[in-house]
C-alpha cells in the first residue's frame, strides 16, 4: 500500500512538481504580503484606537476621534466575523456587481491581497491594542512629560516595546494566512491549494496529490516558524553593550557585555529570562 | 516678583472621589519647594495636574501669567519647559541610556543628533552616569535610573522641574546619591517642586513647604516655621508621626 502511494506521489511530482512549486511561490507571497499589509492596517488602527480625548478638547476634535474609533470597531467586528471565502466573492464579485462592471479587479492578485490584507488587519488591530495595553502606563507618561505628542510616543517608545510583545501573534497570524490563503481558490487565484484541485481533476489521483499537499503545507509554515524564532530572539535580547569608560572604579555589577541569546528551540520565561544562563 | 506657576482654586476628582479641593498656590522663579503630607492626601495629584498628566476638574493653571488650561496653549510645548521625574523612574525601556536623554532632545526640540548628544552627555555626566551611556536602562539599579531621568528632564533645558517622590521607590542605600544631585541643582537655583517623604531633606533644602491634608493645602511657610514651630493641629500630628517614630 506505502509503496503504492510512494509510487504515485513520485510519479505525480515528476510530472507537476513545477505547478506544485509556483503554487508554493504564490501562497507564500500572498501570505506574506497580506501579513505585512495587514500589520500595518493593525497598528494605524491601534494608534487611533489608543488616541486620549482631553475633557477641554474642542468638540470637533472628540466627535472625529469618535467617529474613527466607531469605524474601526464596525470595520474589525465585520471581517473577524465572517468567513475570508465569503468576504473574497462578496468584495470581488460585489464590486463589479456595484458599479455595473464600470470597475473591476484588474487581476486576482490586487483582490486577493486585499481580501487577506484587510482580514488580517481586523485580527491585528485586536492584537495591537492589546499589545499596547500592556506597555507599563509609566512608559507613556515619560514620553509626554518631556514634551512628546501621542504619535511620537507610540513611535518611539510604545511601539517597538509592543512590538516584541506581540511577535508571537504576527507570526501565528502569518501561518494562519499561508494556510488560509487556500480559501482564495474561489476567485481562481492559484495557489497551492487550487494546483492540488487542477491536478486531482486532471490525473484522478486525489489522495497521492493531496499527500503532496500536506508535506508541501507543513514544509512552508515549519521553514516559516524557525525564521519567525530566529526573528524573535534576535528582538527581545538586549544587543550587546559595553561600559564607554574603562575605569576601573565604575561600578560594572549587572552590565553584561554579550548576554546568551540562546537557541531558537528554548522557551522563553519572563521570569527565569534574564539574559544569562 | 511675578510667579513663575500660579494654581488658583483647581479642584481634581476622580468619579465621586474629590482628591483635590480649591487649591491655591504660587511658586516662584530659583525656588525649591516641598511638598509633604500623608499618603492619599493630594500631593501626587497636585503634582501631575501642574504637567496636565491630570486634567483638574475645575480651576485654573497659569504658567508664566499664561492659563495653560482654558487658553489654547500647545501642552507638549509646555510640557518641554516643566521638566517631571517619577518614582517609577520611567525610563523608556527599549532605549539606552544615551537615546533616553537624546530623544526629546531631537523629537520635541528639534535639536540635531550630535548637539542632543553633546548636551545628554553633559547632563550625564552632572549626575555622575556618563559611564553608562550606552548601557541598557532595565539593568541599571534604582538610584542610577532616577539620575539619568534627572538627567533626561534636564537635557530638556527646563524652566521649573517636578519630583513626584523620586526616592520613594530606591532601596536606602541609593536614596542619599539622588538626593545629593537634586541638592546640587538646588545650589545652582533650579525652580524645583518636590513631593517627598524624606523630611530631613525638605527641612536642609526647602526654601518653602507646603503641607498637604485631604486635598488642601494645611499650611505653608518657610522650612524652619513648618518644622520647628507648626501652627496647624494636622501639621503637628503628622510631624510628630514621622519625626518621632
Amino acid at each position: 500500500m506505502l509503496a503504492q502511494l510512494i509510487n504515485d506521489v513520485v510519479n505525480i511530482w515528476e510530472k507537476y512538481s513545477s505547478l506544485y512549486f509556483s503554487g508554493m511561490l504564490n501562497t507564500i507571497i500572498l501570505a506574506l504580503v497580506s501579513t505585512i499589509l495587514g500589520c500595518l492596517i493593525g497598528f494605524g488602527c491601534g494608534i487611533i484606537q489608543t488616541i486620549p480625548t482631553y475633557k477641554n478638547d474642542n468638540i470637533l476634535k472628540k466627535g472625529f476621534v469618535f467617529l474613527l474609533k466607531a469605524i474601526i470597531r464596525i470595520y474589525v467586528e465585520v471581517f473577524r466575523g465572517t468567513p475570508m471565502v465569503l468576504q473574497a466573492v462578496f468584495i470581488y464579485y460585489g464590486l463589479s456587481y456595484f458599479t455595473n462592471n464600470m470597475v473591476n479587479f484588474s487581476n486576482v492578485w490586487s483582490c486577493a491581497i486585499f481580501v487577506v490584507s484587510i482580514n488580517t488587519g481586523a485580527y491585528m488591530t485586536e492584537t495591537v491594542r492589546g499589545g499596547i495595553l500592556s506597555i507599563d502606563k509609566g512608559q507613556s507618561e515619560g514620553a509626554k512629560a518631556i514634551g512628546m505628542n501621542h504619535f511620537q510616543t507610540m513611535l518611539h517608545v510604545v511601539f517597538p516595546q509592543t512590538l516584541r510583545n506581540i511577535l508571537p501573534q504576527i507570526g501565528n497570524n502569518y501561518i494562519i494566512n499561508i494556510k488560509d490563503t487556500s480559501v482564495m481558490f474561489i476567485i481562481s487565484f492559484t495557489e497551492l491549494f487550487a494546483v492540488h484541485k487542477s491536478i486531482a481533476g486532471a490525473t484522478f489521483q486525489f489522495f497521492p496529490s493531496a499527500t503532496i499537499e500536506m508535506i508541501a503545507y507543513l514544509t512552508l509554515t515549519l521553514i516559516s516558524s524557525l525564521l519567525l524564532r530566529l526573528w524573535e530572539r534576535n528582538l527581545t535580547t538586549e544587543k550587546s553593550y559595553q561600559l564607554a569608560s574603562l575605569d576601573q572604579l565604575t561600578a560594572t555589577s549587572g552590565i553584561l557585555n554579550s548576554p546568551y541569546k540562546g537557541s531558537i528551540f528554548d522557551e522563553r520565561h519572563i521570569e527565569t529570562d534574564k539574559g544569562e544562563k | 516678583m511675578e510667579p513663575i506657576i500660579e494654581i488658583s482654586h483647581l479642584s481634581k476628582a476622580f468619579g465621586h472621589n474629590v482628591v483635590l479641593k480649591d487649591i491655591n498656590a504660587k511658586f516662584y522663579q530659583g525656588e525649591v519647594v516641598c511638598v509633604i503630607g500623608s499618603s492619599g492626601s493630594g500631593k501626587s495629584t497636585m503634582l501631575r495636574c501642574l504637567n496636565l498628566l491630570e486634567t483638574p476638574t475645575s480651576g485654573d493653571i497659569l504658567f508664566k501669567n499664561e492659563s495653560i488650561i482654558t487658553k489654547k496653549i500647545d501642552i507638549n510645548k509646555y510640557r518641554s519647559k516643566v521638566g517631571m521625574c517619577f518614582q517609577s523612574f520611567n525610563l523608556f525601556n527599549n532605549m539606552t541610556v544615551l537615546q533616553n536623554c537624546m530623544i526629546g532632545q531631537q523629537k520635541v526640540l528639534k535639536r540635531q543628533k550630535e548637539e542632543a548628544k553633546k548636551i545628554a552627555i553633559e547632563f550625564l555626566s552632572k549626575v555622575n552616569m556618563a559611564a553608562y551611556i550606552n548601557a541598557n536602562v532595565t539593568l541599571l539599579s534604582g538610584g542610577q535610573k532616577q539620575r539619568v531621568a534627572i538627567a533626561r528632564a534636564l537635557a530638556m533645558s527646563p524652566e521649573v522641574l517636578l519630583f513626584d517622590e523620586p526616592t520613594s521607590a530606591l532601596d536606602p542605600e541609593m536614596v542619599g546619591e539622588v538626593l545629593d544631585v537634586i541638592k546640587n541643582l538646588a545650589n545652582e537655583k533650579m525652580t524645583m517642586i518636590i513631593v517627598t517623604h524624606e523630611m530631613d531633606f525638605a527641612r536642609q533644602l526647602a526654601d518653602r513647604v507646603m503641607f498637604m491634608d485631604q486635598g488642601v493645602i494645611a499650611e505653608e511657610g518657610s522650612s524652619e516655621k513648618i518644622f520647628s514651630s507648626p501652627e496647624n493641629i494636622r501639621t503637628k500630628e503628622f510631624l510628630k508621626r514621622v519625626l518621632h517614630q
